[in-house]
């Protein structure tokens, strides 16, 4: 029986769908509320189309939906291939599926209605929440069934940042969504003031951590090699990076309430912290950069390594940039200001998105049973999303230091040189340039979404053939051996 | 002399998932609990109560509206420890000043001015033709208009549950309280609650000075 068993390829398709659609989606939403920032009267009198009602959408589509899926879709595969195994529990990883996207609409859909919690990144009411921790402990029962049924006896790396973004999340999202139900509109939470700040920003910050950073180094970890078709740089150094950056993050996220009226220790911890959280992702992004030695000449010729190399890059920009921007005086001119959305998207754009490109331009070929459909489409939208991030990220880091400058200049006598207002038309400009490289990476999006559409022809036509699974035959000298039937 | 611990001894966790799963849980547990838990005790011995009541209804109904319509996504409420600020918008934020606030509303972006000590700086007037349509008043602002938020009146018994919820979670609402809320939001439209919450802020939530 075992000899007849093939890769769960279905679901990893239908997230892979999901995410190239979601991605439109929520930067489209992006885009939209961007040029509501430079022509306020754009959400036409519409209480749902307003900035402020939308702005949840915009970070939930992309970080929950697009960012959630890609997740999701590439777990499913890595931890297929990296333990000859076939996923556990086929209906209950169907499940999954489904049950993400119903998060994802219902989510949408409440958020511009007004039914908000109103900590960031965490916005959904309480009664989605407890579907989000349904569904995302089936997600975790499916992986850990899944490597519990490997072949292989030695737990590839990958696997283990997509096992600590599946448990973080968990703990993280139950944590910091515990309310007390008033109606199904609304909720309370049961923290309050100074304690929430804590309990949301350290929420918030492992959210980047675990969720925008854990899961897509495991994505990284499986990606690379295999695009650059060589070994990881360093294995070893790849588990030591694991520990250092899942300990040390935990400790960060009180770098957002700087000056504030979190206790002062707090805040010392977290400015420290942050710092050191610099030598585990810059050890992770030369891990992955250093992978691609010897085949540097992939930057030429394959798209997705570019993405890969690229989203490398600036991960280690914005690391570096989180961990200065962590620093009190830096954070005393940056913290409030554009500079902070500038960070973000370096992170987001740059790494996120790019990691993900990259490798669900690597992933599709072999999920869907066919290369890519246009290779110059592959090229277009690389440059389209980098020239975009460039002309967003430039324009909201110009208008951050304009703002915290202009926030903090004094007068000979003493006195405020200027009035809020004044900030703000200063840095009105950046933001119809933040809106134009928007809509280049828009356009990239839609350009992969339509490539995606084209190759997966013959998915669609039903007429792919599920790929058998390997199953390893014990050699002698192989280290560690492979697991014996009777131990699995 | 060779190092006692080699990389090998490591090697079990490469091949457990369980021990792996428990040694991952453990080690993202010990910073936030670190953290957090301290906070709690500190929380839980602080009782502000005696100097500082909590939201009236109709602050209350106003503050939901606030949350509702994600005011917080371009308005902080925290000045903070630094001169320029303190200059710009009033004496700094205390924790004491958001002790009643679930979830807090400190915000992490300024697209607009800071609103921890608003209150009373402009009149109920200017605040409502403001919010109707802010453009009106300052031509130059990217603040979007909220005109519908006159056409909805609040409504007393949904005040009522949610000031029994607060009780629940430790706000000191007396039954009289909760009893006059009906009259206090009678006829109120959102637009007259979110007025009475912007115009309390900074002034409401502050602790009188002598008692600090």
């Amino acid at each position: 029986m075992q000899q007849n068993e093939t890769y769960n390829d279905h679901v990893v398709r239908l997230f892979l769908l999901a995410s190239a659609i979601w991605g439109v989606i929520g930067m489209s939403i992006g885009v939209y509320i961007a040029a509501q920032l430079q022509w306020p009267s754009l959400n036409f009198g519409i209480p749902w189309l307003t900035f402020s009602r939308l702005r949840p959408d915009h970070t939930f589509g992309v970080i929950f939906a697009f960012g959630g899926s890609a997740l999701m879709g590439t777990c499913y595969y890595v931890v297929q291939r990296t333990g000859h195994a076939r996923l556990a529990f086929t209906k209950l990883a169907t499940f999954t599926f489904w049950g993400w996207q119903l998060i994802c609409l219902l989510s949408m859909v409440t958020m511009p209605l007004g039914l908000t919690q109103s900590k960031e990144y965490a916005e959904p009411e309480w009664w989605i929440d407890i579907i989000i921790a349904v569904v995302w402990v089936s997600f975790g029962i499916v992986f850990f069934a899944t490597l519990a049924r490997r072949r292989i006896r030695h737990i590839y790396v990958a696997n283990w940042y997509y096992g600590a973004l599946i448990l973080a999340v968990a703990l993280l999202h139950i944590v910091n969504n515990l309310v007390i139900p008033v109606s199904f509109t609304k909720s309370y939470s049961v923290y309050s003031g100074a304690v929430d700040a804590m309990v949301q920003w350290w929420y918030g910050h492992n959210a980047v951590a675990f969720f925008l950073t854990a899961g897509f180094l495991g994505m990284m970890y499986y990606f690379v090699p295999r695009q650059a078709q060589q070994p990881l740089w360093s294995y070893r150094f790849s588990i030591v990076n694991f520990w250092a950056l899942i300990s040390v993050y935990m400790w960060a996220g009180s770098h957002h309430l700087l000056f504030t009226a979190l206790p002062d220790w707090v805040q010392s911890v977290g400015m420290a912290f942050s710092i050191l959280l610099l030598i585990p992702s810059w050890g992770s992004a030369a891990n992955g950069l250093l992978t691609f030695n010897g085949s540097w000449g992939k930057l030429k010729t394959d798209p997705a390594a570019k993405f890969m190399i690229l989203s490398l890059v600036f991960y280690a920009a914005s690391t570096f940039e989180g961990s200065m921007m962590a620093i009190k005086s830096v954070n005393s001119l940056s913290h409030y200001t554009d500079w902070t959305i500038a960070h973000v998207h370096s992170g987001s754009l740059g790494w996120v998105a790019m990691i993900t490109i990259g490798s669900l331009y690597a992933m599709a070929p072999r999920a869907l049973g066919r290369p890519m459909h246009s290779h110059a489409g592959m090229e277009l939208h690389f440059w389209l999303h980098m020239l975009g991030t460039l002309f967003y990220i430039c324009a909201m880091w110009a208008a951050g230091v304009t703002e915290g400058l202009m926030w903090r200049e004094t007068l000979p006598d003493g006195s405020l040189a200027h009035p809020f207002l004044d900030s703000l038309i200063a840095i009105r400009p950046y933001y119809v340039v933040r809106f134009v490289g928007g809509l280049f990476i828009v356009s990239g999006m839609v350009v992969m979404a339509w490539n995606l559409w084209h190759t997966a022809a013959a998915a669609r036509a039903h007429l792919i053939k599920a790929i058998p699974v390997p199953i390893p035959q014990p050699t002698p000298e192989q280290n560690p051996a492979p697991l014996a039937e009777t131990e699995r | 002399m060779k190092f006692p611990i080699r990389y090998e001894h490591f090697e079990a966790i490469e091949k457990r998932a369980w021990l792996l799963g428990v040694l991952t849980a453990v080690m993202i547990s010990i910073g936030g609990l670190a953290e957090i838990t301290p906070l709690f005790i500190e929380a839980n011995k602080v009782q502000p109560s005696e100097g500082l009541k909590p939201y009236s209804p109709l602050r209350l109904a106003g503050r939901d509206v606030y949350v509702r319509e994600g005011c917080y996504l371009c308005h902080s409420q925290m000045i903070r420890h630094q001169r320029f600020e303190t200059q710009r918008y009033g004496e700094f934020s205390a924790a004491s000043d958001s002790v009643y606030d679930r979830p807090f509303q400190w915000g992490s972006k300024r697209t607009g001015p800071d609103l921890a000590r608003v209150g009373g700086k402009y009149s109920d007037e200017w605040q409502h033709r403001h919010l109707e349509n802010p453009q009106q008043l300052v031509p130059e602002s990217n603040m979007p208009p909220y005109p519908w938020l006159t056409k909805k009146k609040i409504s007393g018994a949904d005040i009522q549950a949610r000031m029994r919820v607060l009780r629940i979670l430790g706000d000191p609402y007396s039954e009289a309280d909760i009893e006059s809320a009906l009259a206090a939001v009678d006829g109120k439209t959102e637009m007259d609650a979110l007025v009475a919450y912007l115009q309390g802020l900074g002034i409401d939530n502050v602790l009188p000075k002598a008692k600090q």
